[in-house]
């Protein structure tokens, strides 16, 4: 690794496990615990989407998962806390493999696949809210307990480091699919599911693989905000806002890389915040500004913020040639 | 060390290759030649699991391999390369080989090392950190030449590696192919470019309109009159008086 890239990985650490005992208002803090959650929630997208080029649009279906099984385990069947997170995250490797199974074994690729996974997502929704277990239309509500052993942190600022904790694994996941043999094969069924099979790999098992990471990193960020907000209903927990703020983060970022889903999931909702500063809490306005911010950055800039960090930096050849067209 | 018996493949109702049979014995170079259209890409597909042929069967090294998936029979040490090339794009060049030497290598700065090896030998040390997109078509064979070397085969089935390159690079790519023999592997190759194919190949086959039609050294197949037929249309041999030239 560059020793530029891991100066910059070293700041940005510091900075984040610095910036809460600086910014000392309630108000940010929780806003930076919502914003890392979805860093993290869009890690998860990026492993499957990013670097394995299969663009689930139904990623809720994880992180659902990942919260129901943690409420329903804790609630209705009086497990410890840190068990049902563990059954949380098995819940949704559980549904990765299912979904994955399915629909890899068919062949299923590109706006199939997407479409798949956006059907398994409301199926889930539905079921959620008509089951007697699952609360049907009410949810569940976690009982406040604030013990540590209880994944209840009686201060935010505990929350705070936890999800910072999941971005950093996050990030060590992304890192470590760059430097290992799985993250080759991920990357080359991506690019040409032919050749990769040409060459020894079997796409089958590779796209199954990662979508059971992805499936339990989601669902980790599942069981994360039923402990925070300690109250999920089906369609906070299944709704497809949960799946478009899993992709975007990413598509802003740069897809398929370390730092993609983090600066994009941090620009989006710090855009997100200010929209609403602005223009007032309408319903929906950050569904709009996302739908705007989305079409402008496919239009131009289809690697996202990093490949457009890269090519100001770089200056290879390479880099003008590409933008080139763009400016013609 | 690759046998082929009855081979059938038919689309619909086009019978793309019918009852084809053929050899290659260990250590050879042995050639797949006919004029487009006749089914070798589709030979080459079932021989490499992407496509069931709907008879017959592919002994390789004593074994039926017949309708084994791709990777499967990529493991067993039989490789193919794709006629038209398929690089991982945004991959570079060293990165698209190393995924090659992954098969047996799991480190993934050995597999690293392993392809810049690799590429030396097809002459491709200067582009490692190129994109694969950013290649020419020269490059994107040679690519694909490594890439299917890096998984360290016993038998590569080369599908036109030579099309569209210049003579220079022909001549390079001859060589190339020569060293692969020479290091030990074996090598069925489908080439338009004769002139490769006289020097390279001990034995050649002729297929046409999914038949087997022809068998022998290349100069004896390019003088065959129903060989030449079925490159030049019904009569030519007789119209060329026997006055056939072996060339590129």
């Amino acid at each position: 690794m560059s020793r530029t890239r891991l100066a910059t990985i070293a700041l940005a650490a510091i900075v984040a496990a610095a910036l809460p005992l600086v910014m000392r208002s309630d108000a940010w803090l929780s806003m930076a615990i919502t914003t890392l959650l979805f860093v993290f929630l869009g890690q998860s997208w990026n492993v499957l989407g990013g670097y394995g080029g299969q663009f689930s649009f139904g990623h809720a279906v994880f992180f659902g998962s990942g919260a129901y099984a943690t409420a329903v385990l804790q609630v209705k069947l009086g497990m410890p806390a840190i068990v049902a997170a563990f059954g949380g995250m098995a819940a949704g490797a559980f549904v990765g493999a299912f979904i994955g199974a399915l629909s890899f074994r068919y062949g299923l690729r590109g706006s199939y696949f997407a479409l798949v996974t956006l059907a398994f997502a409301e199926v889930f929704r539905i079921v959620a809210s008509s089951l007697g277990i699952t609360g049907a239309g009410f949810g569940i509500l976690i009982p406040l307990d604030a013990r540590a052993l209880n994944l209840q942190f009686p201060s935010r600022l505990a929350f705070y480091y936890v999800v910072l904790a999941l971005v950093g694994i996050g990030f060590a996941i992304s890192i470590g699919l760059e430097r290992s043999r799985f993250g080759a094969w991920l990357m080359a069924v991506r690019e040409n599911e032919d050749a990769a099979k040409a060459l020894g790999i079997d796409a089958f098992r590779v796209k199954l693989g990662a979508i059971i990471v992805s499936g339990a990193m989601a669902a980790t960020a599942g069981v994360f905000y039923a402990q925070y907000f300690l109250f999920i209903d089906s369609g906070i927990a299944f709704g497809p806002h949960v799946s478009v703020e899993a992709l975007l983060g990413p598509i802003i970022g740069g897809l398929g890389t370390a730092f993609g889903p983090i600066v994009g999931g941090i620009l989006l909702h710090t855009l997100g915040d200010l929209a609403k500063r602005v223009m007032g809490d309408a319903p929906g306005l950050s569904l709009v500004l996302y739908g705007v911010l989305l079409i402008v950055m496919l239009r131009f800039l289809p690697d996202g913020l990093n490949g457009l960090l890269r090519r100001l930096f770089a200056r290879s050849p390479h880099g003008v040639a590409k933008r080139m067209p763009a400016n013609a | 060390m690759l046998e082929l018996r009855g081979l059938t493949k038919r689309f619909g109702g086009l019978l793309a290759v019918n009852e084809a049979s053929l050899t290659v014995p260990e250590g050879r170079i042995v050639a797949l030649i006919g004029p487009n259209g006749a089914g070798k890409t589709t030979l080459f597909a079932m021989i490499s699991g992407f496509v069931t042929p709907d008879s017959g069967s592919v002994q390789f090294s004593g074994a039926d391999i017949t309708g084994l998936a791709p990777h499967a029979i990529c493991r067993r040490g039989l490789v193919r390369t794709f006629q038209i090339v398929q690089p991982f794009g945004a991959l570079t060049v060293r990165e698209n080989i190393a995924v090659g030497a992954h098969l047996h290598e799991a480190a993934r700065t050995t597999a690293l090392a392993r392809a810049a090896e690799i590429a030396a030998l097809v002459h491709m040390e200067q582009q490692l950190d190129a994109p694969a997109a950013s290649l020419t078509v020269a490059g994107r064979k040679r690519l694909e030449l490594a890439r299917a070397l890096a998984t360290r085969p016993k038998l590569l089935l080369l599908d036109e590696v030579m099309a569209g390159l210049n003579p220079t690079e022909i001549d390079e790519i001859v060589e190339a192919i020569r060293r692969i023999r020479d290091s030990g592997v074996t090598v069925l190759m489908i080439e338009h470019v004769m002139r490769a194919v006289v020097s390279l190949a001990e034995h050649a086959y002729v297929l046409n309109q999914g038949r087997i039609i022809a068998e022998g050294t290349p100069a004896a197949i390019a003088s065959m009159p129903h060989v030449v037929e079925a490159y030049l249309g019904h009569g030519a041999a007789l119209r060329m008086g026997g006055q056939i030239a072996v060339g590129a």
